[in-house]
């Protein structure tokens, strides 16, 4: 069991209102990440959920017990940190051990734990080494392995991989998402990455100065943003956000067209566009585009598209993929169901 | 690129260094030399050479108890060191994890105490270890040395504890750890070495403390710094054997830091560098 809910929850540092009101419902087995740029609140959030940090108003209710006031180890609630903060004068195996130790369980369950969790996480020939003689992945997973052998009711992370270098990064998503398969329970999850909330989330909480823009799911967020912070913040490349003449002509104050969301070609099309980088990824070309009368904007094509530096290529946007925004950044009607 | 070295700056480099540190060590250096002397020898003028006696150190022992100061001086030193890290573990660490308003203030005016030189403290002092019956005693001298170096150890524990990083203490917290566990498993072992060379430092210090010993001890409790100065004595000035004394005293002290050089080095420039 493993439900989480969030009560109206604020958070105050001295003058800054780093929180100001915050509602949300965190089912149990789900895989939630809180996704926002630096500053947005997430680790903040992340840490009252914890109990690191008290919360100013609200409550924070785990299976529907009121938590608010609990100590963090009265919460049933593992963290796994960025810094992974291992104890560095204790060897992997005890400090896998130690929330089993400090819960005063017996050796014998707790070796038998441990070795189970070394197991689940390929540890199993490392436990005699101090944290320092580890790469940065293993130290990551005796972090992870530490969280797991308390049996939480749910797992917090904090920006767990982005210590790691970038193809770490793309494994240990994996695993982690792996691990969420196997053990089934609550996993809350802050980054600033988009791409790990696209891929492991089963509910995304994007979050910008301390307010929740919106919940979803990766795909709900990706196809019907609710403003416009949201459709420029999921998906990568980012969406192309266009005001002026030719969004008026769409009914709106903006439009958003996704760079996956466009028809290149070499002859002929809705706009005439200069290529001013041409990023060649293999199976996909990003094009930095300078279109005529309406300013940059990027575009994914094959990775067939021979297109370089300077030359001349059409735009035509998908209008029945395209998004529209109001004056306030607010979304229309959803694109897809509409126009 | 790494910047290149010449041989010949090399060689100045450790000229200049050998130099630096003769000029610094060379007054123990004489000390020494000069305990090897007979009396006239050391007063004769500025010789390297001496007559290689040991008379010296018979007539030191003999004419003086040397063991007696010498346990005094352990007594003290080791003492007052634990005294004080048992009064600044704790202080340190509640002003390095849960650090208020007034932490810097608390710091500063601890430090200001140091400011202050003793002698302007003296007469009140010792008239308060005169009515408490505290003079010549090891007990009153332990709490005096504990009282004049807990600034430097509080200010050097804050120092190391300030760099045991936050979100270790953290994840005790959230491992179930309570306040006390969190001192004894996590804390503690992460700040041994910090407190290692702290106390190794106060050792050096409390067993180098003369101004105090000296004047708040006649006999029974007099450590080493105080049976050194009883040799420039009413029947007059004895350098040879006053060196002899000195470097008795010195010398358990010069090894200990010898042994423990490493360590220290790392205690007095930890934080400085990563």
């Amino acid at each position: 069991m493993g439900s989480i809910t969030l009560k109206n929850v604020s958070k105050v540092f001295g003058e800054a209102k780093v929180i100001p009101s915050v509602d949300l419902e965190i089912k149990d087995g789900e895989f939630v990440v809180f996704v926002g740029p630096s500053g947005s609140g997430k680790s903040t959030l992340l840490r009252l959920i914890a109990g690191l940090e008290d919360v100013s108003g609200g409550q924070i209710l785990i299976n529907g017990k009121d938590y608010t006031n609990n100590a963090p180890a009265d919460r049933g609630l593992a963290m796994v940190f960025q810094s992974y903060a291992l104890y560095p004068h204790m060897s992997v195996r005890k400090n896998i051990a130690f929330p089993l130790k400090m819960a005063k369980l017996d050796q014998s369950v707790i070796d038998k734990k441990v070795g189970d969790a070394a197991r689940i996480l390929n540890l199993t020939d490392y436990l005699e080494r101090r944290p320092s003689q580890l790469s940065g992945g293993q130290r990551q997973r005796v972090a992870i392995g530490r969280a797991i052998v308390r049996e939480p009711s749910a797992f917090l992370f904090d920006e767990p991989l982005s210590n790691l270098d970038a193809a770490l990064r793309g494994s240990m998503r994996l695993e982690i998402t792996d691990l969420h398969h196997q053990l089934k329970t609550t996993m809350v999850y802050v980054t600033h990455d988009q791409i790990e909330a696209m891929t492991m989330a089963d509910k995304i909480v994007v979050l910008n100065r301390g307010n929740i823009e919106q919940v979803g799911s990766p795909m709900e967020l990706y196809k019907t943003p609710r403003n416009i912070f949201v459709a420029g913040f999921i998906g990568s490349p980012r969406m192309n956000l266009l005001d002026g003449a030719y969004a008026k002509s769409k009914g709106a104050h903006t439009v958003g067209i996704r760079p996956e969301h466009v028809t290149l070609s070499k002859e002929s099309g809705l706009w005439k566009a200069t290529v001013s980088v041409a990023e060649h990824l293999g199976a996909d070309t990003f094009l930095h585009l300078n279109v005529d009368g309406i300013g940059p904007m990027t575009a994914r094509a094959g990775g067939e598209f021979g297109a370089t530096y300077g030359d001349t290529v059409y735009v035509t946007p998908d209008d029945s993929k395209m998004h529209r925004f109001d004056d306030k950044g607010l979304a229309i009607a959803s694109p897809l169901t509409g126009a | 690129m790494a910047r290149s070295v010449t041989t010949r700056q090399k060689v100045i480099a450790t000229i200049a260094a050998w130099t630096v540190g003769l000029i610094i060590f060379f007054p123990i250096l004489y000390t020494i030399i000069t305990s090897f002397k007979t009396e006239p020898e050391a007063i004769a003028g500025f010789s390297l050479i001496p007559s290689g006696t040991f008379e010296n150190y018979i007539t030191v022992q003999t004419q003086r108890d040397y063991i007696k100061p010498f346990m005094n001086s352990v007594v003290l030193s080791v003492g007052s060191t634990i005294l004080a890290l048992i009064i600044a573990v704790p202080g340190a660490w509640a002003m390095a994890f849960s650090p208020t308003k007034r932490t810097k203030d608390i710091l500063m005016w601890m430090l200001s105490t140091k400011m202050m030189p003793a002698v302007a403290v003296l007469v009140p002092i010792y008239l308060m270890f005169r009515d408490f019956g505290l003079l010549d005693s090891r007990i009153g001298l332990t709490i005096m040395l504990t009282l004049i170096n807990l600034p430097i150890v509080i200010w050097m524990l804050y120092t190391y504890f300030r760099e045991i990083p936050g979100e270790i203490l953290e994840a005790s917290r959230m491992d179930g750890a309570g306040l006390w566990q969190e001192i004894v498993y996590v804390l503690t072992p992460m700040a041994v070495p910090g407190i290692a060379s702290t106390m190794l430092l106060n050792i050096i210090l409390a067993w180098n403390e003369s101004f105090w010993s000296i004047r708040l001890t006649t006999v029974e409790a007099a450590p080493l710094t105080a049976f050194i100065a009883s040799f420039s004595s009413p029947q007059g000035l004895f350098w040879a054997k006053l060196s002899a004394a000195s470097t008795m005293a010195i010398a358990p002290i010069l090894i200990l830091g010898w042994f423990s050089q490493k360590q220290l080095v790392r205690g007095l420039t930890f934080g400085a560098v990563k």
